[in-house]
């Protein structure tokens, strides 16, 4: 009974305030596409796990996809890697192949 | 070395003389002959016996596409038929107004916009098939499609091969929707008019029927327009006459496959596939409840995520300080 108790007072739908920092939107990797001027478009990746060296990370996909990019440390948002280009599938793959992610946990997003 | 290839050379020329080489070669040639036109084989394996059990094997494949591509644009035809008839199985009175998109689809002869009940693992045979899948144009070539390949579907019959399992498996699902279309066991689709999409100066784009858009999937605009803004990373705002301005340049297919992601995620049930869903917001929390099967989700809420800065610094400054 003290069981049952100790459940009910906990509310599951308590509001928890702003959930925009709470895990990360449940550990989900998040691959967008921002347009830039012209044809131009810029990837990020944000949400990678911690225990991923991201600044090696950065520098196989610089090497891999011939393209330039960047670390940027998000307040919110922890580091999130700026690739130049639509470097959106590319990065899956290898995330999927070489980072053993699930493909399930990476979103693509964009058009 | 010269010697050997000479000899080779020789051997060559003796094999062509070799009078049953030579009919060899003209067998083969007649098959090729027969898979090319498809109608003749059936004759040519009449009088050939021998090469018939081959030329058969030969022809499956081929039939076996054929029948496919039939299979589905059958499907488009029946659908087409359904509409025309205005007898649409569903007699939910929310169901979309199908007459009323065709009509359209017709009209501006754009990409069919549909959003699949199935989502994801129907997305991938959406793919091969749409985007630019002309509707009106299918129709007649699919009851051209439909009418040739009535024939060579019992093709058996008159030649001595045996059937197939595809052939007669198209024999069956063919009798019974001549029969009873409504039984054939078509999935209702959920379609919504393509969205209209046109460039606004160099830099920015007109999403014309945002509101259609949104009033046929029964959604607030204001959700689907902040689900395209944080997917396509841009912002825009809405003009005069309820069209959707973006920043940024995008095509329509580009709009439409964030729609479909859209509809996937946020309107159709998880639980039935029904598209017959309400969104509800109950403290800070999105509820998806299904209207035909009852079933309540939650779905999570839009978050555009992380922004790149892409405009120029200085500007970017000056809006700060603003």
């Amino acid at each position: 009974m003290s069981d049952i108790q100790n459940l009910q007072s906990y509310d599951p739908f308590a509001d928890l305030g702003d959930s925009k920092d709470t895990g990360d939107q449940q550990g989900y990797i998040h691959i967008r596409i921002q347009q830039r001027n012209g044809r131009k478009t810029l990837t990020t990746i944000q949400g990678l796990p911690s225990n991923f060296d991201k600044k090696r990370m950065l520098k196989i996909f610089k090497k891999d996809f011939a393209c330039n990019g960047t670390l940027v440390e998000d307040e919110e948002l922890g580091s999130v890697i700026q690739l130049q280009g639509d470097q959106r599938v590319k990065v899956l793959t290898l995330l999927t192949t070489e980072g053993g992610i699930d493909k399930k946990q990476v979103k693509i997003h964009g058009f | 070395m010269s010697a050997e290839i000479e000899e080779k050379l020789q051997s060559m020329d003796l094999q062509e003389e070799d009078p049953s080489l030579m009919f060899d070669l003209s067998m083969k040639k007649k098959k090729k002959k027969s898979k090319k036109t498809e109608e003749e084989p059936v004759e040519e394996a009449q009088e050939s016996q021998d090469a018939a059990p081959a030329d058969a094997a030969e022809e499956d494949p081929m039939a076996m596409f054929g029948e496919k591509k039939k299979k589905k644009k059958k499907v488009k035809v029946e659908d087409d038929a359904a509409v025309e008839g205005g007898e649409e199985a569903a007699a939910d009175g929310e169901s979309f107004d199908f007459g009323d998109m065709k009509k359209k689809k017709k009209k501006s002869k754009k990409v069919d916009f549909s959003a699949f009940e199935d989502g994801q693992d129907q997305e991938g045979e959406d793919g091969a098939r749409d985007p630019d899948d002309p509707f009106a144009a299918d129709d007649d070539e699919g009851a051209r499609s439909s009418s040739k390949g009535a024939d060579s579907e019992e093709g058996w019959i008159g030649s001595n091969r045996d059937y197939t399992y595809t052939e007669l498996l198209s024999r069956v699902f063919k009798i019974l929707r001549q029969n009873n279309p409504e039984l054939a066991g078509e999935k209702k689709r959920y379609t919504i008019v393509p969205p209209s999409v046109m460039r606004d100066g160099n830099k920015k784009t007109v999403f014309a029927n945002v509101a259609d858009i949104c009033k046929r999937m029964h959604r607030q605009p204001e959700h689907v327009i902040q689900f395209l803004f944080a997917e396509l990373g841009t912002s825009g705002s809405i003009d005069g006459s309820q069209r959707l301005v973006i920043k940024g340049r995008f095509q329509q297919k580009q709009i439409e496959a964030v729609l479909r992601r859209y509809i996937v995620e946020y309107v159709t049930c998880k639980t039935c596939k029904s598209p017959d869903t309400i969104l509800t917001k109950e403290n800070r929390l999105f509820f998806l409840q299904c209207e035909a099967c009852g079933s309540t989700r939650s779905v999570s809420a839009i978050k555009s995520g992380f922004q790149a800065q892409t405009g120029k610094r200085a500007a970017q400054r000056v809006k700060a300080a603003a």
